[in-house]
């Protein structure tokens, strides 16, 4: 489906957020799924890139009251696509296939009093939606949401203020502690999680809390890891090229506890204990 | 007058050339939301194999200049899986269903044909001899002028439904291959799989692939893959299905101009989901513009004075 741009901007070296509208019939994206785009019309780059649905707003439409989405996709810039990608000015048109994918179990998440949302980089991009949903859904009754951005140093720490914004715990570290606390995300997220019996402990006797989280997958590969001794449930947002995206190809697996599963299909999100993370 | 587009492969009756390569659309649903299967000559499954297969390491593909690698590796769940799983959700394509089989050994591929045979959503078979990316004593069987006859040959014994046979472009004359089909008994070939590639990541030094190296395809493919079509259309008599890097009707036309009787749109398919029926419908409006009666006229139709 073609969709017209609204907005593409930089938000900081590297990083770009770019909005547009799609249709009201288009299905209404649930969070941690993604879409998968063209971003020319020619055969260079050839094939579509998966990129995160980072944030979903309505809008009334002028003339006939109609309703239809504005998608934000959070963005960096990587290589030859994303370099395309950035060029392109309110107006330009790209072809999207989505929303795809199975996104996060809200239903776990909200039975929680506690949600650790876990970020690395890039990771960022589908957790923001998911914060909103959350928060958006429960009528102030959903978990507490504690987040956790990680970069290498403060240029790579982003939207924390629109976390801060939706009333989310934030907290930031940084691999050279230009910002927040010096160190990795994940270490940051052993020191954050309550001591035994407090709200929001593993053994809280209201639910334990649950951990979201998407990043490089070293990173994830430790947040499964601490997890699974602190015996939390955790959901990981994983990444690999894509061929259809569709659950044709399968191109991007990743091995699990039942053999390669389709990161396009079957997740992208996973529950992290089904995650084979040696290989 | 609309132009008709029906094709023979052998016996096998297609309502219009264009099919979808095997691999890159699943087993006929996944486009569902895409493409309606019934406007397409032919459906080529995933290849399927007698034992569940787990595939490659991952990353399995990654981009190119103007075309893709992929190292799969036959992931699929086997025959058995296939005929329970699959096979009953394929009843009502509205489609010509061809099954991809591979296997390492001809009686492995007759297996998994006669198993098939009983089923009748299946219209035909596209033996799959030429996946670069599994290893049969060290070579693609399709490498092999001999080994090539003989599980072809094997395989007829098995089957009186169509049988087409996938040719690798890893050789040096695909045309020896071709006559090898052909005097197997085959009723078509098809061409090309993918070409031997590999790519490196320069910051790790280390190969992009977890296979190291795969299968090319793509538009970069595209001329080589005429070429083969040309040559074997001149070299033998059975019906080829013509493929490689074809993104749209002009593509698919060049092919059925160089000699294939129907053509397999593969790669594209990720490009944009909807391009096989875009070039069944791109092939007839050609047709007509040009005043053909009927895509036979086109077929072969190159002219070489």
């Amino acid at each position: 489906m073609k969709v017209q741009i609204t907005s593409n901007v930089f938000l900081r070296d590297k990083y770009l957020l770019m909005e547009f509208c799609v249709p009201a019939g288009f299905a209404k994206p649930e969070p941690g799924q993604f879409l998968h785009v063209r971003i020319e019309d020619s055969f260079d780059p050839l094939l579509r890139r998966p990129l995160s649905i980072h944030d979903v707003a309505w809008q009334a439409r002028s003339r006939s009251g109609q309703k239809r989405h504005i998608l934000k996709i959070l963005y960096e810039v990587v290589g030859k696509g994303t370099a395309l990608l950035a060029e392109k000015r309110p107006l330009a048109q790209i072809d999207v296939l989505g929303p795809l994918g199975r996104g996060f179990d809200l239903k776990k998440i909200n039975r929680s009093r506690c949600v650790y949302i876990v970020a690395g980089g890039m990771g960022v991009a589908p957790l923001f939606f998911l914060a909103k949903t959350i928060r958006e859904g429960q009528k102030g009754k959903g978990p507490k949401i504690v987040v956790l951005i990680g970069g290498r140093n403060k240029d790579h720490i982003i939207r924390e203020k629109e976390f801060k914004d939706l009333g989310c715990e934030v907290h930031v570290a940084t691999e050279d502690g230009s910002k927040g606390v010096k160190g990795r995300v994940t270490e940051l997220l052993k020191t954050l999680l309550p001591a035994p019996g407090a709200a929001g402990s593993p053994d809280d006797p209201q639910g334990p809390p649950v951990i979201c989280a998407c990043g490089p997958k070293a990173m994830l590969s430790v947040v499964a890891g601490f997890a699974q001794q602190k015996g939390l449930a955790a959901q990981v947002s994983l990444e690999e090229f894509m061929g259809c995206g569709l659950g044709a190809c399968l191109g991007c697996v990743i091995r699990t506890v039942s053999g390669y599963r389709r990161i396009c299909q079957d997740g992208p999100v996973f529950d992290a204990s089904e995650v084979i993370w040696t290989e | 007058m609309k132009p008709k587009l029906e094709v023979y492969i052998g016996s096998l009756k297609l309502k219009n050339p264009v099919m979808v390569a095997s691999g890159t659309f699943g087993y006929g649903r996944e486009y569902a939301d895409y493409v309606e299967p019934s406007r397409l000559g032919a459906i080529v499954t995933k290849t399927i194999t007698k034992n569940r297969r787990e595939g490659n390491r991952p990353p399995r593909i990654c981009e190119t200049t103007g075309g893709m690698l992929n190292a799969i590796g036959l992931q699929n769940d086997g025959l058995e899986d296939f005929i329970q799983e699959k096979l009953p959700a394929c009843r009502d394509l509205g489609t010509k269903l061809i099954v991809s089989v591979g296997g390492e050994t001809s009686s492995e591929y007759g297996e998994v044909i006669e198993a098939l045979n009983t089923h009748p959503e299946v219209a035909a078979y596209e033996l799959n001899i030429s996946c670069p990316n599994i290893e049969y004593k060290d070579k693609i069987i399709s490498q092999d002028e001999e080994l090539t006859h003989k599980v072809v040959r094997d395989v007829r014994q098995k089957t009186d439904r169509p049988l087409i046979v996938k040719l690798s472009p890893n050789v040096s004359d695909i045309t020896r291959i071709a006559r090898a089909v052909q005097d197997a008994g085959a009723d078509a070939v098809s061409l090309v799989n993918t070409f031997l590639g590999m790519a490196v990541d320069v910051e790790t030094r280390r190969p992009v692939l977890g296979n190291i190296t795969g299968g090319l395809s793509g538009p970069a493919i595209k001329p080589m893959a005429l070429r083969m079509v040309w040559q074997v259309y001149n070299r033998i008599s059975l019906p080829i299905v013509g493929m490689g890097g074809i993104m749209n009707a002009r593509d698919a036309i060049e092919f059925l101009i160089a000699g294939a009787t129907a053509v397999a749109i593969g790669t594209a398919n990720f490009v944009d989901p909807r391009t096989s029926s875009d070039v069944v419908e791109g092939i007839a409006t050609y047709l007509s513009q040009h005043h053909y009666k009927d895509v036979k006229e086109l077929i072969g139709s190159l002219n070489v004075s």
